[in-house]
């Protein structure tokens, strides 16, 4: 027997992410304070970060590969979980769960979705999801004397079950079809033995849309969604509506590219109707919530419809632009919770679109950022959020997708339906209920960090969408 | 045992399996008589040891010195009225019982008694005892279950509570043995151990050693972890419904289920059917000894075990339930688990690998 | 022949056994089922000459899973638990879609090409002991997908410890 140790230069951030959350785990004992809890994790991210230069290559006999891919799919997760944790801190305090492990299981939560963007291999791809949907799980339900955040966990549980099933189908029939869960080695069989005519790939390539689906929350795999989204903590809700749709997408990009490459005209033609459902039901639907953070689900739901019209033009470019949309998705989406955040004070819930009335006379500061990140959510120039629209619907029409770009366009004037009406309901409504705001230095640093994000990136999109173009170059 | 007499090569392929099936037939026989006899005296020997532990006779009247009473006692709980409560679930209240007793005998089925004399010699041997005592677990908690008492009901699930806890130390105890012997076959444990001073995995596995023993006690439900049964809280815990032929059930249970577990720490720890090395190197005794046949030997060592069961009951007073919880799980397994790792770290010093 | 009607017993009982899991009124009995289903599974598992796999499935689920959550049905008081009526029934869509969902299975599987079989034979593993093949591979080929495992684990724990036990400050 000779163990040869495997090379450990590509899993760095990962071993350091791990190690940083028993760090982390074990601090939280002797730390009293959890604000410091809060600023190890970001520094410790920071850290992270940092490893990911020089960690490019493959290890583990090829199950793990870091490349250009996955590092620009790390950084939209580190974003995420600093973004994340810097909002939590306030208000998880303000909802009484300030506990230690919050921060870790976040931690790990994004562990899980690096192991997911680079996994070259399926049996890896699905730990890693699973890694990253059970500390979701938790995280949806920490509130625990909250019933709705009781149901967000369980309905979250449930259907990430489901999918999860789904997956292993899908997986257990390719690896049955080709003997291998190697994602290249997979496409070389294929293509080598003809099996692109076969109908059980197909079946297995529909298994994985669908559980990839429930991830990224498209329509009709949705339904846990607005419900999960609504009950969880609102930082969590930022959290989840970011980092684990970027992951799904990550896995979407690599084992659809690759692996099924051969027969990329069947899942285009599953990925189309998903695509237009998913704008569809989310912009219609989220027209008539009451609820911010319900309507913020039902637009994350139209969201990952536009972003799969990255996917549908099935080539690098398409690629980069759906990875810019997350990068710019993460920054608004972010804000935006943040704002919704900031109304929740000891005892005012503030999730209400009501509770927003007249928020400029009171709050214009806070008014004026939440009008940035609704202009952005809607596609509004200059913000970032229309330069993402823009690159994916240029790709979409530069793989022939005209049609279904226009269905987009369509979709988004509805959109600013719901979006523009809250910044109606701030600036010309009479203000109902006094909204005492809970600032914290590390909301409004959350908040800056995203506002400038979202107008720089807006302004000078170029530098995003080459960085981009530049890490998927060698996929 | 029969390939002297019988010499398969020279057989048709259809007459040598039915001579295979036969032989094992005739092994189950002799294994479940063993077993049923073992009973029988184990419950009379309990109540002599006890007895006399507590300066007085035991059972005197039936035969000579008692000695017929458990033929009488079996006689009585086989002619016993069935009776069945009017409340309780009865499909699962006649199954609890017949899924306790079979697992408790199936598990027979694995252990070697002297070499070559297992009705199923297979690689997972422990492994397979792990699952049929984790079967046996269900019996107890579907019948505190489906008898619709209170007092059953509290009994199994104390009883499915502790046997999990404890299964988990139980079964990490032995990774130690498993490791030094490299396998899970319990013939070849017993054939590993020869290789080790005085034959034995005692010594070198003392830690296991230890956990196993508390483990052991606490995973048939016996004095001084009896709760399921506490005589003063529950009445009789989980079986208190049961009468008859089905209360005889969960008794030959137990009583198998104590002698499965003596039964395994002689095989793992003991040295199974073997003669201790250093009693085989005294000149003149040793070649004595060593004409004994190895069934004595491995009986003599399970009754050992058996005995201490009995030595304990009468001795020890019972563990409150949360004192029996935290035994279980900050003690016992943290004990195991350093046992692991200290034992698969020496085995890799020993090979020259760290 | 043999090995085909080992093979549809344990199919059609495990997919009987699942279908009671599910349908039973009592959900201790459905329960049972599951443990008579876990059963079948070992068999399974056994029939393709996975002997540990096999007993790792009855240790694991029948004795450690599957007991936590009769317990879990014990302790829950089923006359107090809330009853609230769907707003749609449930039957008729779910049998839709599982009916197509089987449909679209048993046509596609037909054209179905299993690949040629890995380096491990039964032969090999018999050889050389399923639980030696397994060890071995776990910690060589399969060791990240092995560590990525133990933190799902420690995930479950902190989780579970997170949402239990840790006392609110309300």
């Amino acid at each position: 027997m000779n163990l040869q140790f495997p090379d450990l230069t590509p899993v760095m951030p990962e071993l350091f992410m791990t190690a940083l959350a028993l760090i982390l785990l074990c601090t939280e004992l002797l730390v009293k304070k959890k604000g410091i809890l809060a600023a190890l994790s970001i520094l410790g991210v920071v850290v992270v970060a940092y490893t990911l230069i020089g960690s490019s290559g493959t290890t583990f006999g090829g199950m793990f590969v870091s490349d250009g891919y996955s590092t620009f799919f790390k950084v939209i997760f580190f974003v995420n979980a600093i973004l994340s944790v810097l909002i939590s801190i306030k208000y998880i305090a303000i909802e009484r769960v300030n506990f230690g492990e919050y921060y870790s299981l976040i931690l790990i939560s994004t562990l899980g979705m690096m192991i997911m963007a680079s996994a070259a291999d399926l049996i890896v791809l699905y730990l890693g999801l699973e890694l990253m949907a059970l500390s979701t799980y938790v995280l949806a339900g920490f509130i625990r004397y909250d019933i709705k955040s009781n149901e967000a966990a369980l309905k979250y549980f449930l259907l990430g079950a489901f999918s999860s099933a789904f997956l292993l189908y899908g997986i257990s029939m390719i690896y049955g079809l080709t003997g291998t869960t190697d994602i290249k080695s997979i496409a070389l069989y294929i293509s080598e033995k003809g099996l692109t005519e076969n109908p059980a790939l197909s079946l297995s390539m529909i298994l994985f849309a669908v559980a990839f689906g429930f991830k990224i929350a498209a329509v009709p795999f949705h339904m846990w969604a607005p419900d999960a989204y609504e009950g969880a903590p609102t930082s969590i809700t930022a959290f989840m509506s970011v980092g684990p749709k970027a992951a799904g997408f990550a896995v979407l990009g690599r084992v659809f590219m690759i692996a099924f490459a051969s027969i990329k005209l069947e899942w285009v033609a599953v990925f189309i109707p998903l695509s237009i459902l998913s704008m569809a039901v989310g912009n219609i639907v989220a027209i008539a919530q009451t609820n911010i953070k319900r309507m913020l689900a039902y637009s994350s739901i139209a969201h990952a419809g536009y972003a799969l019209l990255g996917i549908i033009a099935a080539n690098n470019e398409g690629l980069a632009s759906m990875m810019s949309y997350l990068m710019i998705y993460a920054f608004m989406n972010i804000g935006a919770f943040a704002v919704v955040i900031m109304l929740r004070s000891e005892d005012f819930k503030g999730d209400s679109i009501s509770d927003y009335e007249g928020l400029s006379r009171a709050h214009p500061l806070l008014a004026a950022l939440m009008l940035i990140f609704m202009f952005s959510l809607t596609g509004i120039p200059p913000t970032a959020g229309f330069m993402a629209k823009l690159y994916v619907f240029m790709s979409a029409i530069n793989a022939g997708y005209t049609w279904l770009v226009v269905v987009a366009v369509v979709f988004a004037v509805i959109s600013a339906y719901f979006y523009l009406r809250i910044i109606m309901y701030m600036y010309m409504r009479e203000p109902k209920v006094e909204v005492s705001l809970s600032t914290s230095p590390s909301l409004g640093l959350a908040l800056g960090v995203t506002t400038v994000a979202v107008l720089a990136i807006g302004v000078f999109p170029l530098y995003l969408v080459e960085l981009a173009r530049a890490a998927i170059s060698g996929f | 045992m029969f390939e002297n007499i019988i010499r398969p090569e020279t057989l048709e392929p259809i007459v040598r399996s039915v001579i295979n099936i036969g032989i094992i037939l005739i092994n189950i026989a002799i294994i479940v008589g063993i077993a049923l006899f073992h009973v029988a005296y184990a419950t009379y020997f309990e109540r002599k040891t006890i007895g006399h532990m507590q300066v007085r006779l035991g059972p005197i009247e039936v035969g000579p010195h008692g000695i017929l009473q458990p033929i009488a006692d079996g006689l009585k709980l086989l002619f016993k009225e069935d009776v069945i409560p009017q409340v309780a679930d009865r499909t699962v209240f006649y199954i609890a019982p017949v899924i306790f007793f079979t697992a408790a005998m199936t598990s027979l089925a694995v252990i070697p008694f002297f070499e070559k004399f297992v009705i199923a010699d297979i690689n997972i041997g422990l492994l397979f005892l792990f699952a049929m005592s984790s079967l046996g677990a269900y019996g107890i908690v579907m019948s505190g279950w489906a008898s619709n008492s209170k007092y059953a009901f509290l009994g199994g699930l104390r009883s499915a509570a502790q046997v999990l806890s404890y299964e988990i130390a139980m079964g990490l105890s032995l990774v130690g043995v498993m490791i030094m012997a490299g396998s899970l076959n319990l013939s070849e444990i017993v054939k590993a151990q020869q290789t080790y001073p005085l034959g034995l995995y005692l010594i070198p596995q003392i830690l296991g050693f230890g956990v196993f023993l508390i483990a052991m006690f606490a995973e048939t439900g016996r004095c001084p972890f009896d709760l399921p049964e506490a005589e003063s809280e529950l009445v009789a815990g989980y079986f208190v419904e049961y009468s008859g032929f089905r209360f005889a059930l969960f008794f030959l249970g137990e009583y198998i289920g104590m002698f499965i577990m003596s039964s395994i720490a002689v095989v793992c720890f003991l040295g199974g059917w073997t003669v201790p090395q250093f009693i085989l190197g005294i000149p003149l005794i040793g070649d004595i000894l060593s004409k004994i046949p190895n069934i004595i030997w491995f009986l003599l060592k399970v009754y050992f075990f058996i005995f201490l069961y009995y030595w304990v009951r009468a001795t020890v007073p019972r563990y409150r339930y949360d004192q029996l919880m935290a035994i279980g799980w900050k003690i016992l397994i943290p004990v195991a688990l350093a046992n692991i790792v200290i034992t698969g770290l020496i085995k890799l010093w020993v090979k020259g690998m760290i | 022949m043999l090995p085909e009607l080992f093979f549809a017993y344990f199919a059609v009982t495990i997919v009987l056994f699942s279908i009671f899991v599910v349908t039973a009124r009592n959900p201790v009995h459905s329960v049972l089922w599951m443990l008579l289903l876990f059963f079948h599974i070992a068999g399974l598992y056994l029939f393709l000459n996975a002997e540990f796999i096999a007993a790792i499935q009855i240790i694991i689920y029948a004795g450690a899973i599957l007991v936590l959550y009769l317990f879990v049905v014990f302790l829950l008081n089923l006359r107090e638990e809330l009853k609230i009526y769907r707003f749609i029934g449930g039957w008729p869509s779910g049998l839709t879609f599982g009916i197509a969902l089987l449909a679209v299975i048993i046509l596609s599987i037909r054209s179905f090409i299993a690949a040629p079989p890995g380096k491990y034979s039964i032969n090999l593993i018999r050889e050389e002991t399923h639980t030696k093949a397994l060890a071995k591979l776990l910690y060589t080929d399969y060791l990240f997908p092995f560590e990525i495992i133990s933190v799902i684990l420690l995930v479950a724990i902190v989780g579970v410890i997170v949402l239990a036990k840790r006392r609110l400050k309300t």
